[in-house]
């Protein structure tokens, strides 16, 4: 099964109030995905700077002066905000690669969640209401964000099975569905030089977008020829740096139901998720067509393109 | 009338409320508020009563339904009216998948869109969509009607069996053994009748009807066991 969530808002005056609401929404599909959970928060952004989200199972021993490790290496600033299983680590964006590389060999064991300038990603196996309390998800502010709720099909139940996956520079995925060609895309990519650390179905769609975008193609084209080249059931969520898109495969049997009014557009696997969402009751509530690609953005007006059959 | 908060009560006190009607109950009308989206909300009645859900709803609402008329005021989500028997239930917005799914009898309203896969394995039931239905609609339909007033999804029909199919607007393609029928003047009687039970404001001579060819595997009688 699995659940999944988004909230993009248009209202400003929302964003204290982001973290908390995708809470709500992220805790009501505890019944889809009652394994693991994870949430991917878009909020501040400091110019020049850039944001790792690193992971361990150790965090007292790997985050122990994580930031001053890095500072001397790297011979830039580096701040962290440990949360948990999670750290923060602010550096200079075009340090980033040198971090990376430096955070491998003097913490192996910590993992990287998510790279971006204002993307934050936190997941963990446990229940919603729980991962959410953990990482105090309810006091993040932010412009959008999106939540994903497992119930695991494909792979084992671990932290580095949960969603969201961390696509490319501020891009995320989640995925409700399994994919029935993993295994041989899996294969084809690591054949190419593509890492993908896990047997789980949802990491190599996220890698197949990765690729698709590091040989050129935009995010709207890597999503309408993924429709191609996946096989077997897929409802899609991505997160950009400023919005959200939405892509479900022909078929179509995994629901999606989107409400948008003056103030947000939210996703929902079912509307049970939206039901508290301020106005929803004259909110315009739909269901996105299959094979069709849906973009919400701060920058540009909103898009629907149908692949052609 | 009676009314019953979902939210505070619960579902399983109200589906066991519902169930506990009788066929003379004197209890007859019944509304339900803060549906929120909830997952099998008035299943499996069996009794004359009506009920009007004052929300959206979601999984499976009046599902197996006999006798009673349900009446949801908002949209439905997937399977709803699921193996319905007898009865009628009434959507005022939009539908989403599989919705009528094998039903048996009674009447569906719909004065939204349905979503893919309506009527999928309808096996008498009767499905009257005010707006559009998508994908895979009314596939292995064995028999009862499915009206829509809108324009059809893609594989409309796929490997049908005796279910009558009337489309006002296009159809955005037929599935496996689905074909254009004649419009006769039985179907015409038909297809009235089906429009006013309906509430639809459509003239039967505008719809066009689909049918199976019964050309597929299983219409050939040397491939009888």
């Amino acid at each position: 099964m699995c659940g999944i969530v988004g909230l993009f808002l248009k209202d400003t005056s929302l964003e204290p109030r982001l973290g908390d609401m995708l809470t709500d929404m992220l805790i009501t599909m505890t019944d889809r995905g009652p394994d693991s959970a994870g949430i991917a928060i878009y909020g501040d952004e400091t110019a020049g700077n850039a944001k790792l989200t690193v992971q361990s199972s150790a965090p007292e021993t790997d985050f122990d002066k994580l930031d001053k490790d890095l500072r001397k290496r790297v011979q830039g600033k580096v701040s962290m905000a440990v949360k948990d299983t999670h750290a923060v680590l602010s550096l200079q964006a075009d340090q980033v690669a040198a971090a990376r590389q430096i955070l491998a060999e003097i913490r192996p064991d910590v993992r990287v969640m998510s790279h971006g300038s204002t993307l934050e990603i936190y997941k963990e196996v446990g229940l919603p209401k729980d991962v959410a309390d953990r990482f105090d998800i309810r006091q993040m502010s932010g412009t959008h964000g999106i939540g994903h709720t497992r119930m695991a099909t494909e792979s084992a139940v671990t932290t580095m099975g949960a969603h969201p996956f961390n696509t490319g520079i501020d891009q995320c995925l989640v995925h409700n569905g399994s994919l029935s060609n993993h295994n041989s895309l899996r294969r084809k990519l690591r054949r190419l030089g593509v890492h993908i650390e896990t047997e789980n179905d949802t990491e190599v769609g996220a890698a197949y977008l990765t690729w698709k975008m590091q040989n050129g193609s935009t995010l709207g084209e890597a999503l309408t020829s993924s429709l191609d080249d996946l096989d077997g059931f897929f409802t899609f969520v991505v997160g950009t740096k400023d919005g959200f898109g939405v892509v479900r495969d022909p078929i179509a049997c995994k629901p999606a139901v989107m409400a948008e009014t003056d103030q947000y557009v939210a996703f929902g696997s079912e509307y049970r998720a939206l039901v508290n969402l301020p106005g929803i009751e004259s909110a315009k509530v739909w269901e996105p067509e299959p094979a069709t690609v849906y973009f919400w953005s701060h920058n540009a007006a909103p898009t629907a393109q149908e692949k052609a059959a | 009338m009676q009314t019953f908060d979902l939210e505070a009560e619960g579902l399983r006190a109200l589906n066991s409320t519902l169930h506990a009607q009788a066929a003379n109950t004197n209890q007859t009308h019944w509304e339900i508020v803060n549906p929120k989206g909830s997952h099998a909300i008035a299943v499996g009645l069996d009794a004359p009563i009506e009920v009007n859900i004052k929300g959206s709803t979601g999984y499976y609402c009046a599902g197996m339904n006999k006798q009673a008329t349900v009446h949801v005021h908002g949209s439905v989500g997937p399977g709803t009216a699921e193996n319905m028997m007898s009865g009628m239930v009434v959507v005022e917005g939009d539908a989403s998948q599989y919705a009528g799914a094998t039903g048996h009898g009674g009447t569906l309203v719909i004065k939204g869109n349905a979503s893919s896969r309506c009527g999928i394995s309808m096996k008498g039931i009767d499905i009257i969509v005010h707006g559009n239905i998508g994908h895979m609609s009314a596939f292995m339909a064995q028999s009862g009607n499915l009206v829509v007033c809108g324009d059809a999804g893609e594989a409309l029909g796929d490997s049908l069996y005796e279910a009558r199919l009337f489309v006002r607007g296009s159809v955005k393609s037929l599935g496996a053994d689905c074909i254009e029928k004649e419009m006769r003047p039985e179907h015409l009687t038909l297809l009235e009748e089906l429009l006013e039970r309906g509430g639809c404001d459509a003239k039967a001579s505008e719809f066009k009807r689909y049918g199976s060819a019964r050309q597929l595997y299983n219409f050939n009688i040397d491939n009888a066991y």
